[in-house]
């Protein structure tokens, strides 16, 4: 092989820094991609929606006549939703966490439902909805109520919050446990007041993820067949005539704000593109809102924790 | 020894006592947490039970021939066709525009945040990433059809109001952080001695990202986009808002069609009886989209195995 002058060498070299700085550039071109496409989904929300942002937009409720709609049915139907989901998901993900981190043996049963947690992070979140039409809605006769919507939700987040429970848990220290023992505390002892406290700031990361995963989900809840057009709000426990009942309002029909939205986007009608861009604006707000907590809330985490 | 007299006999007793019953207390509490443990396997249980139930029924009335080769698919009308390839053709011509996007992007992404940039591009740009993840479906569905449609219609003033086109690029962009962010965790997870190598003998950076940690990581990066085909296949609100709900056998992206997905969306939006056999079509529809994701997840599962490199 013949041996390369000074030049060449030099030739070679600046091909290669040239080559990197091309990449270099396409790495930041396809970043900045992203951040513009959520700049400008965002800018045009609020550009398009300016006009809605009233205190009536959030009081009314849904109308034919697109200046006088609002949202108060999709957004306390997002929250009571909300609060479904939370009250089933958290206790069972939290507790599925612990057992396979603290009690589980190393044997098929454990393989299965570990397997199970992973291969069900993939399955299509309006399969989720197919079930809950099947199970929830018609085997259990919940019916198209907030409760069928908030267990199907439940099920959709419970992978992320045991994943995350299960990686809060991972990152104690064994000592920890051997401490807890030592002086004679039981496993669900050490568990109760050693390891779910300080894993709490993760489960809680885990869990604002989950549900501000779960209050964009829109395909799960149409299937089960919420309604699009909800005028009322769900009976308030102890109001109205004859007074409700405490858990009336889990078997109400509802609306949400994905559903909401989806509604207005797929009239023909201009005026109510204003009222889904307000809309969206508003999860939008919601979801990244949430989003932003747990981001921070694992900042502040891994600054805080030192074993 | 002399002090344990008899009345302390009992105190032992109420202690073994006492332990007894907190050792079955520990026990129910671990069968409870088992429990809660067991709930994912019943949900993929019910998932099956639920779609394989229904389907049942419909191939009852429809045979599985029809079903694969027919190419209408009209199961309202009264002259009905039961013909999944339609609903399979827009899935495919959707997912396909939304990885021909995000497969790169996210890749190129990846090695630039785990190879060339520093700490301090990095902990801007994850957040960014995670924010694009997390925007709902419904709001990208609304960007695709009132945003990007407009724009492409600009480009190819053909282009109808609904079309493959514009929602699969738009599910593209959604997908990009989950390909970005497995990658990248794949490739930082490559040992720093090989990059160490490759840099004494001489490579430049983007060489030994491509021939020395892309290859190490090439497992992770399968993984990435198998996920990414189960994203783009599983997809609903993007594909009903901005591609039309209009069956169409087709292989063109700039045409309008429903997929799997949207059609399950347009049955659920109607009042169809439980029992009839619209009511069934959307659970066949649901065990063929669950199989199409199974087949992927199995093939990423095998190439995982397969090209595994362990240091």
């Amino acid at each position: 092989m013949q041996a390369l002058t000074t030049e060449q060498i030099r030739a070679v070299i600046a091909r290669g820094k040239l080559r990197d700085n091309i990449f270099k550039a396409m790495g930041i071109f396809c970043l900045s991609l992203a951040l513009i496409v959520i700049v400008a989904l965002i800018a045009d929300m609020v550009m398009k929606g300016s006009e809605r942002f009233t205190l009536d937009f959030f009081l009314n409720f849904a109308s034919r006549r697109a200046t006088q709609a609002g949202i108060l049915s999709a957004w306390v139907g997002s929250l009571l939703v909300m609060l479904v989901t939370a009250l089933a998901a958290v206790p069972l993900g939290v507790a599925a966490g612990l057992y396979l981190e603290e009690y589980a043996k190393r044997n098929w049963l454990t393989n299965v439902i570990e397997i199970n947690i992973s291969n069900l992070a993939a399955v299509p979140s309006i399969v989720y909805g197919l079930l809950a039409l099947g199970i929830f809605v018609y085997q259990f006769g919940f019916g198209q109520s907030i409760l069928s919507a908030g267990l199907t939700l439940a099920l959709l987040i419970l992978p992320i919050i045991i994943v995350s429970t299960r990686e809060a848990i991972r990152a104690i220290p064994a000592m920890i446990r051997e401490g807890s023992m030592a002086v004679g505390a039981t496993r669900w002892q050490t568990c109760r007041y050693h390891i779910v406290p300080y894993a709490m700031p993760g489960i809680l990361t885990g869990v604002i993820i989950g549900l501000a995963r779960a209050i964009g989900e829109t395909a799960p809840i149409i299937t089960i067949g919420a309604l699009t057009f909800i005028a009322f709000l769900p009976p308030a426990p102890f109001m109205g005539e004859p007074a409700a009942g405490l858990f009336d309002w889990v078997f109400a029909p509802f609306t949400v704000m994905p559903i909401q939205i989806f509604n207005w986007t797929s009239r023909p009608d201009p005026a109510f593109e204003i009222n889904a861009a307000a809309a969206g604006f508003v999860l939008m707000a919601m979801v990244l809102s949430m989003n932003a907590v747990a981001i921070w809330l694992r900042y502040k985490m891994r600054k805080n924790i030192k074993w | 020894m002399s002090a344990n007299n008899a009345s302390d006999l009992p105190k032992v007793s109420d202690r073994l006592a006492y332990n007894a019953m907190r050792n079955w207390k520990e026990r129910l509490i671990e069968a409870l947490l088992l429990g809660a443990a067991a709930v994912s396997v019943m949900t993929t249980l019910g998932i099956v039970y639920v779609l394989v139930s229904e389907s049942i029924q419909f191939f009852s009335n429809v045979s599985i021939v029809d079903f694969l080769t027919d190419t209408q698919w009209t199961p309202l009308f009264d002259d009905a066709h039961f013909g999944i390839m339609v609903l399979i053709s827009g899935t495919l011509v959707s997912s396909l525009v939304a990885l021909l996007v995000a497969i790169p992007m996210g890749t190129i992404i990846a090695i630039y945040l785990s190879e060339f940039a520093n700490a301090k591009v990095r902990e801007i740009a994850k957040p960014i990433l995670e924010l694009l993840g997390g925007i709902p479906t419904i709001v990208f569905g609304y960007f695709a059809l009132l945003v990007v449609t407009p724009i492409l219609q600009y480009i190819f003033p053909s282009l109808p109001g609904f079309s493959l086109l514009s929602a699969g690029l738009v599910m593209g962009i959604m997908i990009v952080p989950y390909i970005a962010s497995l990658s990248e965790d794949a490739m930082r997870a490559v040992p720093m001695s090989m990059r160490e190598g490759a840099y004494a003998m001489g490579s430049t950076k983007l060489y030994t990202a491509i021939h020395v940690v892309v290859p190490a990581a090439v497992s992770g990066l399968a993984a990435s986009y198998i996920l990414a085909i189960s994203r783009a296949v599983g997809e609903t609100m993007i594909l009903a808002v901005a591609a039309g709900m209009q069956p169409n056998l087709t292989w063109n992206p700039m045409e309008p069609a429903a997929t799997i997905t949207s059609y399950i969306v347009q049955v659920a939006l109607g009042d169809l009886p439980h029992g009839s056999i619209g009511y069934q079509t959307i659970f066949a529809a649901g065990l063929t989209l669950l199989l199409i994701t199974l087949i992927f997840n199995i093939l990423g599962q095998w190439l995982r195995a397969k090209y595994r490199e362990t240091y």
